[in-house]
């Protein structure tokens, strides 16, 4: 009889039984029913989970559907979702899982395991164009898939109509953190050959709620799945989302009491003011964000050839300072992981603000003159303001560093040119995680498959040694021994900062200003996952 | 972005009965001081050349110094003191410096852009309304062309094909500018290779050249000074809106329109950045407006008719 | 007549079309390439050209211009390479509120505008004139982003009697409109002083007023409707400098229409939507023109249609 890794949550699933799984994500002091209003100031693009991959389409996509992973509410603890349970083979190269009977989309079909294959065949499949494609890489069957040889995944299989059975080439411990990000969540073939291209305008999901109305540029509106599979969820009755308001002007209304969350955040100008009043500060939710701004030095041009140089870049800047520009809404980086994610080195110190050391290394590095160097950044505030911050640290060790601010595009462009752009400040391109796992910060921003034309390593650093130990640390798959991986990874970050092809500069904290009325654990406001708030979990408490 | 003070000539509502402007007189200057309103503008201009050229002596700051002491602790500008007499921007910079040395700025692309769209618009109009035939009139086919493309989006993608630079800006803002001059230009033009003492040069056996030379480009200084003048407003406030979007000159670069850009989000909150490079902007515009409208007058009556 | 409009019309068409290959040239030069920012960040390169053949932006120049414009007559404006959406779509729902706030803007010029010109006229050479006259050009050369803020900060922050950007209601559409308007107020108040300045010398004024009748009735009744009218004209052109405007006086206020469309599309090089408003924007121009021109000569005799 073959022996398979069962996961732990799995295992309580077993014992306890679904329910009780269940039941622990519902809140006993939820109240049912009531609505709410959150405002945006940019049109939502697309709800597509095949292609939707901003910060604001990413959550209410999670609403609408769902995938076979989730994480715990508030938390980056990963939990079967639409899966009841999963098996992981030995070799941590098949993974089966058994799906929950009666999920119903919300045009009413029961889902099915075919459903699965055929959402993930989807975005794999090149006409898609679906910027999710190259997370399915590790499943057998993916370049004949993605170059359009193949009509889908070879290694996904269904087994019966509720299990299904993925096969990859190679152990990948990221690959359930791959089945909750959006691109895995599960479509409606009939409804997306109805809809063809605009099916993200007209999107049908499992999720907790349905599209209600949307009126472009103007508002869009989620109403109550209630037939959703998970009982007790969601609790609100209906989400308006506004579009076109000014954070400012959601500001004003928010403190008028016509809506509950302003969906860009407390913007700048004002957070001062908030958080010097009682009242609403006690209504601000502080927590982390996996993001981490940097500055990317091209170890293709001199003089960031030279380590010396890089790292007297890294001891050049003051990041207390910079902070202080935005307002203390970050707190000072000293590593590319931020500190919500596992694998951070809590205990790596990093470089020291030390111009004058800066100044000594340049000096052994041949530079005792300085130099001068281009700083690119994206056009839009605060980014130029911070980069002039940046250049004016430089400035005091003698780099002159030319400010470039162009639009996204324009920057991403030069980055991706092997010796387009000298410096590049990340901001308002930073990366965030896409799901919380500290491989997610290593393949394409530092490690060698993303050092190619068109990239997104801006610092064309690549080193194979460390391309090894990442290919090792992401093949431990068993969920015993993660503790033993996310060390492995640590180490490789503090590796990769002895060489120093970014100066991080900071972590983005992330402030939820929400109204009075609005229930729910604070952890819900400040979802590491879930941006600004967690749609489905959170409640009113107003509600007759 | 066209200017509007001037009606356009080249529609047929109104150029029944235009005529060629008089040979320029002496004495224009006097003329000039005598309008208080072009006196006013004369001020004005004085008063930002000064500035500008005087910028360093006068302050006791560099532009680009972000000052520790500039800002709060918790990253917000200060408002006017007696440090920092109109406040600091929010990088901790004094404002007043910034707008004396964006004073530079504005001055430089107002003259510079301005003259290349004055060029060029002169080039293809009196080109045009020289030549006439079917040169003139594809160079004026392609003159309606460039009028009826949205100034601004013109300006933003010419903007985001280049790398920007001060002498970008310029460039854009020229490419831009010039089809008003240029629509211009060729109704003088024609309309003087129509008098017949042109006709009488020709019959004698005047040369081309010794015609445009002699007698039609003169009867034009009038009509360039003008323009020349109030083509400085207009492109004053394209530099500032296309810097206010974010794609004119760059920071740290002081230009009136790139510290309103930078600091907008604090307008509530601290509105003096705003309103003392807004109120700059506007009285350089507002300056070149009254001495180019009352260059017009003096220059140029027939283009008002009766005041 | 009809010749002439045939020849208007034509004269449009190819002016369309000249501006359709400049814009679509000027994007193709853009550093920039839309196949990346579509395939995301976690793309492999074959992923990147796959997504570059399927959208046809591996062929060169003229291939690509000519497929657009075999698209353009079917009325097929493409889809946006970020949102996925027919652009045609994205543009008719912006477009009303575009149009309701350069109605708004020409009300406003109009009104302000056609009133600062009559008075001046009326008392020229007082005090009034005057003030009114450096009003105008106050309003020609103020920066109309400033003017925005400024009307913003005083009239919906400070005062509330407005709200603060925004779409919805009259009250969201004054200051907009106040703030695209004031520049060609000031132009207007300038034209109209003269025109109606030239309008009470003539002759048939003074035979009315001989005639015993009243000020204000020959003011209103005689000089007002001849004075205005050359100025009509003029609306059908103005909407080319309005469309200057609406960039940043949308981005200022919030406002939902096409200018905050094709900023936003600017931004993230989503060429299809920059395409179709600067086409849109610039037939809204030759259509104004045309308009002005045809109007023209119904207004005033002595012109005609060559």
């Amino acid at each position: 009889m073959k022996k398979y890794l069962v996961s732990t949550v799995a295992a309580a699933a077993l014992l306890f039984g679904a329910a009780t799984a269940m039941a622990q994500d519902v809140d006993p002091n939820a109240k049912q029913g009531g609505e709410i209003v959150i405002t945006y100031k940019d049109d939502v693009a697309t709800l597509d989970p095949a292609i939707g991959y901003d910060w604001q389409n990413w959550s209410m996509i999670k609403s609408l559907f769902d995938g076979l992973m989730d994480y715990k509410p508030g938390t980056t603890e990963l939990v079967p979702d639409l899966a009841e349970s999963y098996e992981i083979s030995p070799d941590g190269t098949t993974f089966t899982f058994k799906l929950r009977k009666g999920v119903k989309f919300h045009n009413g079909r029961e889902m099915t395991a075919e459903d699965v294959k055929y959402s993930i065949d989807r975005v794999v499949n090149p006409t898609t164009q679906s910027p999710g494609q190259g997370f399915f890489a590790s499943i057998k069957g993916y370049e004949e898939a993605a170059a359009g040889k193949a009509d889908g995944l070879s290694g996904i299989t269904v087994v019966d109509p509720l299990t299904i059975k993925f096969e990859l080439t190679r152990p990948d411990a990221t690959f359930l953190h791959v089945m909750a990000i959006n691109f895995s969540h599960v479509v409606p073939k009939e409804e997306v050959e109805k809809w063809g291209a605009d099916f993200g305008k007209h999107p049908v999901g499992t999720g907790a709620f349905k599209l209600g109305e949307w009126t472009l540029g103007q508002r869009l509106v989620f109403e109550r799945n209630a037939d959703y599979w998970h009982k007790g969820l969601p609790h609100l009755d209906k989400i308006t989302f506004e579009i076109g308001q000014e954070p400012i002007v959601a500001l004003l209304r928010l403190q008028k009491g016509e809506i509950d969350v302003p969906g860009d955040g407390i913007p700048p100008a004002k957070f001062q003011e908030v958080m010097n009043d009682p009242e609403q500060k006690a209504r601000v939710v502080e927590g982390g964000q996996l993001h981490t701004g940097y500055v990317t030095m091209n170890v293709n041009i001199p003089p960031f050839d030279n380590v010396k140089v890089r790292q007297a870049v890294n001891m050049a800047i003051n990041k207390d300072r910079i902070v202080q520009l935005i307002n203390n809404r970050a707190v000072p980086a000293n590593q590319p992981l931020p500190p919500s994610m596992p694998g951070y080195a809590k205990d790596y110190k990093g470089y020291p603000y030390d111009p004058a050391k800066a100044k000594e290394l340049l000096a052994e590095a041949g530079h005792a003159d300085g130099f001068t160097t281009d700083l690119y950044v994206m056009n839009t505030d605060p980014n130029p303001r911070i980069a002039q911050g940046i250049q004016q640290d430089l400035a005091a060790i003698g780099i002159k560093a030319n400010i470039q601010a162009l639009a996204q595009a324009n920057v991403i462009a030069a980055g991706g040119e092997k010796e387009g752009a000298p410096m590049i400040w990340s901001g308002g391109m930073a990366w965030i995680a896409d799901f919380p796992d500290p491989s997610n910060f290593y393949g394409p921003i530092l490690g060698c498959g993303g050092a190619v034309p068109g990239g997104w390593n801006w610092s064309w650093y690549c080193n194979e040694d460390l391309d090894k130990k990442a290919a090792e640390a992401d093949s431990i798959v068993d969920p015993a021994k993660q503790e033993e991986r996310n060390k492995m990874w640590s180490d490789i970050y503090v590796k990769i900062m002895e060489d120093a092809p970014w100066a991080p500069v900071f972590n983005e904290q992330r402030f939820t200003l929400k109204s009075a009325r609005m229930g729910g654990d604070d952890s819900l406001y400040v979802d590491p996952v879930h941006i600004p708030i967690n749609y489905d979990n959170v409640y009113v408490k107003d509600v007759q | 972005m066209t200017n509007p003070t001037v009606p356009d000539l080249a529609s047929p509502a109104l150029s029944a009965g235009s005529q060629p402007p008089a040979k320029p007189r002496p004495g224009v200057l006097r003329r000039l001081v005598k309008r208080r309103l072009a006196v006013l503008g004369l001020v004005i201009i004085a008063i930002t050349v000064l500035g500008a050229i005087f910028a360093p002596w006068l302050t006791a700051f560099g532009p680009d110094e972000q000052l520790f002491d500039g800002l709060t602790l918790s990253g917000e500008p200060l408002p006017p003191n007696v440090t920092y007499w109109l406040g600091s921007d929010l990088l901790g910079r004094d404002l007043l410096t910034r707008i004396l040395y964006g004073a530079r700025t504005s001055l430089f692309i107002g003259v510079v852009a301005n003259g290349t769209a004055l060029v060029i618009g002169t080039l293809i109009g009196v080109t045009a309304g020289y030549l006439r035939g079917w040169i003139g009139g594809a160079l004026m086919r392609f003159t309606d062309l460039m009028m009826a493309f949205p100034a601004l989006l013109l300006a933003i993608c010419l903007a985001a094909v280049f790398e920007p630079s001060l002498w970008i800006v310029a460039l854009v803002i020229a490419l831009v500018n010039w089809v008003q001059t240029a629509r211009v230009m060729f109704t003088q033009t024609s309309s003087l290779v129509e008098r017949e003492f042109i006709a009488a040069e020709r019959t004698i056996g005047a040369s081309g050249a010794r015609i445009l030379f002699k007698h039609i480009l003169p009867h034009l200084v009038p009509t360039i000074i003008v323009w020349g003048t109030l083509g400085i407003s207009t492109t004053v406030l394209l530099e500032a809106t296309l810097s206010y979007l974010g794609i004119g000159v760059q920071p740290p670069t002081p230009s009136w329109g790139n510290i309103i850009f930078e600091n907008q989000t604090y307008f509530q909150a601290a509105p003096w950045l705003v309103f003392f490079p807004g109120i700059a902007i506007l009285a350089l515009a507002l300056a070149f407006n009254l001495v180019g409208d009352a260059l017009r007058d003096i220059l140029d009556p027939t283009q008002r008719g009766r005041e | 007549m009809i010749a002439y409009l045939g020849r208007r019309i034509v004269q449009s068409v190819l002016i369309l079309l000249g501006i359709s290959i400049i814009t679509f040239a000027l994007l193709y030069l853009l550093p920039a390439d839309p196949v990346r920012q579509i395939a995301g960040r976690s793309a492999t390169p074959a992923t990147v050209e796959s997504i570059r053949r399927q959208l046809g932006l591996d062929q060169p120049f003229l291939v690509q211009y000519g497929r657009y414009l075999a698209n353009l007559l079917h009325g097929d404006l493409g889809r946006s390479y970020i949102q996925r959406s027919e652009v045609s779509q994205l543009i008719i729902s912006r477009l009303p509120a575009t149009l309701l706030l350069m109605v708004g803007a020409i009300v406003c010029e109009l009104l302000i505008g056609l009133t600062m010109g009559l008075v001046a006229a009326v008392r020229r050479g007082s005090r009034t004139d005057n003030s009114l006259m450096v009003a105008s050009f106050v309003g020609v050369s103020a920066p109309q982003f400033v003017v925005g803020l400024l009307l913003l900060y005083v009239f919906a922050v400070r005062l509330s009697w407005f709200p603060i950007g925004g779409y919805g209601t009259f009250r969201h559409l004054v200051l907009p409109s106040l703030t695209v308007g004031i520049m060609g107020a000031g132009w207007y108040a300038r034209m109209m002083r003269s025109s109606m300045v030239d309008v009470l010398h003539q002759d048939y004024i003074r035979t009315a007023r001989a005639k015993g009748l009243g000020r204000l009735k020959v003011l209103l009744g005689h000089a007002l409707p001849n004075a205005i009218l050359p100025i009509v004209a003029m609306v059908g052109i103005d909407i080319g400098i309005l469309m200057g405007g609406i960039v940043v006086v949308e981005s200022v206020f919030g406002w939902p229409g096409i200018g905050q469309l094709v900023w936003q599309a600017i931004q993230r090089v989503d060429i299809p939507i920059i395409m179709g408003v600067t086409l849109v924007s610039a037939l809204a121009i030759v259509l104004g023109n045309l308009l002005a021109d045809l109007i023209a000569p119904f207004i005033d005799p002595r012109i005609k249609l060559r």
